[in-house]
């Protein structure tokens, strides 16, 4: 198990070398740099472009460059930010708490409805109540996320005034986070009202991120729980004179929980992909919002860390992951 | 009264091309402490029968029968929530394939003692004391050890032996083995079988043992009944049967046995099983049949009496004679 582990981990150092050069190169294939963004219309003169460019090292040969940030990162060091002089790493767990809060609500959201939703559509195979589930999960998959969350923001808080348009609270409410994570702070605030507005902002971005999984793992349960409601072992549990409930939900779901299990962790990373779209959509202040305005801001340190920390955190869970599958599928525990 | 007691049995699927009779008029009755044997090749309905009794037919299956009933209670009108009380409890069934028959995410100890908790509502200690006393039952080594083994650790006649324990967890009326030997190794067959017979002799619960090795049927059943595309064609006590066939498949079946009663599978006569297509109009054995004439090409064949074995059949055999056919000597079906 440990070697397990450590095998994993140590396959990750070439990837991550991979994704620290792709984003090195990509960011800087886009026009513009960082001290031309800043200076905008108005122009500098060539001797106080040519000191800042020395100052933040791009005056240096391109290979350089990327070797000397190879050798900052081996010594765990993230980079500062050029626009806010803070350390990339700083200003990442400064805002990753609110992604993190965001997808996690997401993924609650996605798999408290799409387990349910698959292992019905697979008990009512063929019927209406299939055809509805598995035609709209079809909807949700094909949903580009952006026009989703416009339609939901639309509806919701723009004609029903239901939830607000953007951010994580009210900006009447103020405290110190101590987690980050706005529901539990707004909670352990006190003050009145103040967990409820955390709660209502995040409900839409939650369903807008959460779409896309949801379908996925309601198409992934049924799929699973179709080829195992078939299963040898679903019969002997039905001949133990086991109640339906029991039969399907325990027996067969317990083993189609493997194959799902891994569809929830291939999700991560698509996951993160689409957080930086809700984020945006939603003005929300986590690391998908940060990395577009690095962009914006040719904030090459934050952009590079930015993403290296992310994917960091993606493989992390998929490691985990893949952790839990070995403790749900007996044969794997067994054999590792 | 008899423990099980079935009368008429028709069992049709519906399928994509239609309704299929998978069994067509089936009537068996099971004593307390007897051992039925029910044979036939493959697709004669002998599963889907059992199936039946059981209540585990998809819902594509219409059942159908005059009688149905175990233990006193009629389970054509049993809630099938009734139904579940008897199922596993009072009536158990153990299948063809031992390894994929147990759940792999759940212990042996988990998968016995869940029968216990349902039926029979013991509390966790007295499930353990139970599971091990099973195990110890069925002849597994180191029983305590084993209740915390997952079935992909267990060889095929462990899992097979496992599956009896769970079988008689809550000590059945009744046990449906179908052909719980023929997944596994000879040498293992053998114990297996002798245990189960075993079992059920101390604890007199009533057997119906599918199986397709006439070994099996002479060495264990007490009673044997014939089945053909989805019909019972005779039924005879053991010895009787071997003796004098009744049925022309049953003596077709007998005398195709390299040596009488100890081939290990059932041997092939020329021709196949009718499916759904290609059933005969009237004595669905006919194609295959040296004996059949117009008579039996036109008309449904009656069912003898006792003295006949229950054949269902024209020209019932005595000592291999055709009573009552135009021509005795038969003619040979071409091969
Ligand atoms: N769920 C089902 N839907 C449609 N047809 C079925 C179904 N289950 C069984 N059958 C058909 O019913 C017939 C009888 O099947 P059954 O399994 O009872 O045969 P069997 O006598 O047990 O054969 P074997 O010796 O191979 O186990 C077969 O033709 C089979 O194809
Ligand atoms: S009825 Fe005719 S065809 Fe059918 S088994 Fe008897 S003799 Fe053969
Ligand atoms: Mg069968």
């Amino acid at each position: 198990m440990l070697g397990f582990v450590v095998r994993r981990v140590l396959l990750v150092i070439p990837t991550f070398i991979a994704i620290a050069f792709l984003t090195f190169i990509a960011i800087r294939l886009v026009p513009g740099d960082p001290i031309e963004v800043r200076t905008g219309e108005r122009g500098i003169s060539p001797e106080r472009l040519a000191q800042f460019r020395h100052e933040l090292g791009l005056d240096q040969p391109v290979w350089k460059q990327f070797l000397d940030y190879l050798w900052q990162l081996a010594h765990g060091n993230f980079g500062t930010s050029i626009s806010t002089h803070a350390p990339v790493l700083t200003e990442f767990l400064t805002l990753f708490p609110a992604t993190l809060e965001l997808a996690i609500s997401a993924m609650l959201f996605a798999t408290i409805l799409g387990i349910p939703a698959g292992v019905i559509a697979a008990t009512r195979r063929g019927t209406f109540i299939d055809y509805t589930l598995m035609g709209a999960a079809l909807t949700g998959f094909s949903m580009p996320i952006f026009w989703w969350g416009l339609l939901l923001v639309l509806f919701f808080s723009v004609n029903l005034g239901w939830t607000p348009v953007s951010g994580r609270i009210d900006l009447l409410y103020y405290f110190e986070p101590v987690t980050g994570f706005m529901l539990i702070d707004s909670w352990l605030s006190g003050e009145e009202g103040a967990f409820r507005s955390a709660v209502m902002h995040l409900i839409l971005p939650a369903i807008v991120l959460g779409t896309i999984p949801l379908a996925t793992i309601a198409r992934m349960t049924r799929s699973a729980m179709l080829e195992i409601l078939g299963e040898d072992y679903v019969r002997t549990a039905r001949a133990k004179g086991l109640s339906p409930f029991r039969v399907v939900g325990f027996h067969a779901l317990r083993n189609a929980l493997i194959p799902v299990v891994t569809v929830i962790g291939l999700q991560v990373g698509a996951l993160m992909a689409g957080a930086v779209l809700t984020e945006y959509i939603f003005s929300w202040p986590g690391i998908g919002t940060w990395l577009i305005e690095s962009i914006n801001r040719r904030d090459y340190p934050v952009l590079q860390g930015g993403i290296l920390l992310v994917s960091g955190i993606v493989i992390l869970i998929n490691i985990l992951v893949d952790l839990l599958y070995g403790v749900l599928n007996p044969r794997i525990r067994h054999a590792r | 009264m008899p423990l099980l007691e079935i009368d008429d049995l028709t069992v049709e699927f519906k399928t994509a091309s239609g309704q299929f009779r998978a069994v067509d008029g089936v009537s068996l009755t099971v004593d307390r402490g007897e051992i039925l044997a029910i044979v036939g090749e493959s697709g004669s309905g002998k599963s889907v029968a059992m199936l039946a009794v059981m209540g585990l037919l998809p819902w594509t299956a219409t059942v159908s029968a005059k009688t149905l009933a175990f233990d006193g209670r009629d389970l054509l009108t049993l809630s099938p929530r009734e139904r579940r009380k008897v199922i596993g409890k009072d009536m158990a069934m153990i299948f063809q394939e031992p390894m994929s028959s147990l759940n792999p995410c759940f212990t042996v100890g988990y998968q016995i003692g869940e029968s216990l908790k349902v039926h029979l509502g013991l509390s966790k200690s007295e499930r353990r004391k139970r599971s091990i006393e099973l195990l110890e039952a069925v002849g597994i080594p180191d029983p305590e050890r084993r209740l915390s083994a997952f079935p992909h650790q267990l060889s095929g006649g462990m899992s097979q032996r496992v599956m009896i324990a769970i079988a008689l967890a809550c000590r059945p009326k009744l046990i449906i083995a179908d052909e719980p030997t023929t997944a596994l190794d000879v040498t293992i067959q053998a114990q297996i079988l002798e245990l189960l017979v075993s079992l059920q002799r101390e604890t007199d619960t009533g057997l119906v043992l599918i199986t397709h090795d006439m070994g099996v049927v002479a060495e264990t059943a007490e009673r044997v009944s014939v089945h053909y595309a989805g019909q019972k064609i005779e039924e005879q006590p053991v010895g009787p049967l071997f003796a004098d066939p009744h049925h022309p498949y049953t003596a077709a079946l007998l005398a195709a046995l390299p040596e009488r009663a100890k081939g290990k599978h059932l041997p092939s006569i020329p021709g196949v099983v009718p499916g759904q297509f290609d059933r005969p109009p009237a004595c669905l054995f006919e194609p295959r049949c040296r004996f059949a004439t117009d008579r039996c090409r036109t008309k449904v064949p009656p069912r003898q009496g006792a003295i006949a074995g229950f054949a269902l059949c024209h020209y019932p055999l005595t000592h291999g004679r055709p009573i009552g056919h135009p021509n005795p000597e038969g003619r040979e079906v071409a091969a």
